[in-house]
């Protein structure tokens, strides 16, 4: 705020003129080759870690694009800028930032912040001022049931997390010489909107194979044991062992399956990359499978990046301390790359316009094809499951994009 | 609910890795509420920041793990930086809010809670950590039940500690005179004990021991900047049906309260563990009420 007020000044001779430029807010979407998209998002608080990975997402998309010659409309290139806000991993904190991105900065392209919660605070605002946001980080499926038109999601939503493991289950089952309708699935998820989500996508595929539920236990949100759970596992015996429960619930049933020597064949989880089971746990964590968004070694390519492994590259170089790209990361960088297709197909600023090439967006990037369905998540793009193997994260499934076979049955250690 | 019930009658064996888990847990969460029992009895605070205390042992280990230094011996390192902590916040905190009623005592430690939570949050990261003890896993009746070495060591080494305590307490000169100072402050320092000086070293007593607890939960379960809630609340039930002042008593309801979450777990389901704890509390109160009423009808 204040360097915008800086800027001001050194813009303009007067206090008069400084006054009426600030107050007219209008043009400070697209003033002279510059288009500014506005983001509020997590640099403190819980969601911290991710927000940071988001914005440094954002951040290389927006130099890479500028690179390449920015973004064409009308004949002029213009250059794209991101004004970011902390919303402190608050979703009401959220709100209240996007109403000041609007009102007082002006701006009339939204990126999303990090996470659900944040998303649903935010997407209201949005769709009051008709103001379109490109979010790359709020997967909660009751984002798209409320009828937004405004809201554009590049990535796929919670409900799709873990249901390639039911498919992945039921093939197994069938090389088995078993039927899919014979498989005992074993459910523990925590009691949150995602997780519940995830949940939903899960059962909703068990029913197609008319799969049996053997355990559906809830997981508290601080959770920090789950051996009672794993003690009915290893009592009933599923064949698929599904859990959700973000970082703790990863590294907590990596841990205890392993200090219980639970021999469940296939257990399939969220959140691995984030809660790092591999360097905590080492071969503990071999043959478990994880639900990802996205991975560099998907043969996903475009002309911005190139292949989802010469973006891994680049973003390990722009950034240290980078050991994986987290998902997060080329997620946000796919959402600018939208912004851009957006603008140039629309070939102007009225947001309305914008919008409408939003919609109709239909793009291959790096980061998978990107098409928007009528509720505005994308609809081109699966989730990957990939599994532990040594240590090392290969893509299983879906078998179109999968660069290894599925150790099974898993091996307790 | 019934199914689940079905099968400890059907497959007995699976009591006993609930049993035993259940008292392994159960040995962790006595340390942490005697802790609470000695600052509770002997200075009347009821310390909220209790779980935040655990929750800054685990780091400790995790931080000295970094360094290479196996938790086990990160043990005894932690508990001397925790009793130096605890003596700082007494001087810095507690001292002042000794004399005044219990919501001073509630907010400043609440208080204190907080900022420790954010602190450690700002310090490491919301994420979760683990501190890996390297240990074996053994089985045993026919590998249906399984014991984790790293939970058979920290038993051990509950008992080791909470001996250590019991005679620090019953020999030493500084153990009387808490033990003094707890049954009445003013006799005390009419006897020439140094009040001042007993109140800050059973703070930092507390504070030792909570972190001593948080290095044992840190390789057995997972942290996090804003778990101490958790254990806090635990506690505060064990506390609260045990009465302080009375070690076995602390004992005997923490194992219980082990039992009771794991077996609610089984039975009920991992969303009802919590529900667990607190409904406890609520039971243990209403008991205790009964108890009050009728003995004091005796007394009329």
């Amino acid at each position: 705020m204040l360097r915008q007020l800086l800027d001001c000044r050194t813009a303009t001779a007067g206090a008069v003129a400084l006054a009426i430029t600030c107050a007219a807010p209008a043009q400070a979407r697209v003033d002279g080759d510059t288009i500014t998209l506005g983001s509020a998002i997590s640099f403190t608080g819980k969601y911290s870690t991710n927000g940071v990975h988001a914005k440094n997402g954002y951040d290389l998309a927006v130099k890479q694009i500028n690179e390449a010659g920015g973004v064409k409309v009308g004949g002029k290139s213009y250059k794209l800028k991101v004004v970011y806000y902390d919303d402190e991993s608050t979703p009401a904190r959220t709100a209240q930032l996007l109403e000041r991105l609007i009102n007082q900065d002006g701006v009339k392209f939204v990126l999303g912040p990090y996470s659900s919660a944040t998303t649903k605070a935010a997407a209201p605002v949005t769709e009051k001022y008709k103001i379109p946001m490109v979010e790359a980080e709020g997967a909660s499926r009751s984002l798209f049931n409320k009828g937004y038109k405004y809201l554009f999601a590049v990535l796929s939503t919670s409900e799709q997390y873990l249901a390639s493991a039911i498919d992945l289950a039921a093939e197994m089952a069938k090389k088995n010489g078993r039927d899919p309708s014979s498989v005992k699935v074993a459910l523990a998820f925590e009691n949150d909107p995602f997780s519940l989500d995830v949940r939903a996508g899960v059962v909703e595929d068990m029913k197609k194979y008319g799969m049996k539920i053997v355990i559906d236990d809830k997981l508290p949100r601080d959770l920090s044991d789950m051996s009672a759970t794993l003690t009915k596992a290893k009592a009933l015996k599923p064949d698929l062992l599904v859990v959700s429960g973000h970082s703790k619930g990863a590294a907590t049933v990596t841990r205890q399956v392993n200090e219980m020597k639970i021999n469940v064949p296939m257990i399939a989880i969220t959140h691995c990359e984030a809660a790092k089971i591999v360097s905590k746990f080492g071969d503990g964590a071999n043959d478990i499978l994880c639900a990802t968004q996205w991975a560099e070694t998907l043969t996903y390519s475009d002309d911005l990046f190139g292949t989802a492994a010469d973006y891994d590259k680049l973003f390990k170089a722009t950034y240290d301390g980078y050991k994986n790209v987290p998902y997060q990361s080329a997620q946000a960088s796919a959402a600018v790359m939208v912004w851009k297709d957006a603008f140039e197909r629309a070939n102007s600023f009225d947001t309305d316009k914008v919008r409408d090439a939003l919609a109709a967006t239909d793009m291959k990037t790096f980061y998978g094809n990107i098409k928007f369905s009528e509720h505005g998540n994308n609809i081109a793009k699966p989730m990957v499951l990939r599994q532990i193997q040594k240590g090392k994260f290969n893509v299983v499934a879906p078998s179109k994009w999968a660069s290894h076979e599925i150790n099974y049955p898993r091996k307790a250690n | 609910m019934l199914d689940n019930i079905a099968i400890l009658t059907a497959a007995p064996v699976f009591n006993v890795q609930l049993i035993l888990d259940g008292i392994f847990i159960g040995a962790i969460f006595a340390l942490a509420a005697y802790g609470l029992a000695l600052v509770w009895g002997v200075m009347n605070v009821k310390n909220l920041a209790q779980g935040e205390f655990v929750i800054m042992g685990g780091y400790f280990a995790h931080v000295m793990a970094g360094w290479g230094i196996h938790p086990i011996i990160a043990l005894i390192p932690a508990i001397v930086v925790m009793f130096l902590f605890g003596w700082g916040i007494y001087r810095l905190i507690i001292r002042w809010i000794i004399q005044h009623d219990m919501f001073t005592s509630l907010l400043a430690t609440f208080g204190m809670a907080l900022v420790i939570q954010q602190s450690l949050n700002l310090a490491f990261g919301p994420e979760i950590q683990t501190v890996d003890s390297g240990f074996e896993i053994r089985f045993i009746l026919d590998g249906l039940v399984t014991v984790a070495e790293i939970k058979l060591v920290s038993f051990l080494l509950c008992v080791l500690l909470a001996g250590i305590v019991v005679v620090f307490m019953k020999r030493s000169r500084m153990g009387q005179a808490i033990r003094a100072t707890a049954q009445d402050p003013r006799a005390a320092r009419v006897m020439g004990i140094d009040t001042e000086k007993v109140y800050a070293f059973t703070f930092a007593l507390n504070a030792a021991i909570c972190g001593a607890a948080g290095v044992l939960i840190s390789m057995i379960w997972v942290i996090q900047p804003f778990y101490g809630i958790t254990h806090s609340i635990r506690s505060f039930v064990i506390v609260t049906a045990a009465g302080f002042g009375n070690l076995p008593g602390v004992i005997v309801s923490a194992f219980g309260l082990g039992l009771a979450e794991q077996y609610s777990g089984f039975v009920l389901g991992a969303e009802f563990q919590q529900a667990t704890v607190v409904g406890l509390l609520v039971v243990v109160l209403v008991w205790r009420q009964l108890l009050l009423s009728r003995h004091r009808q005796v007394v009329q």
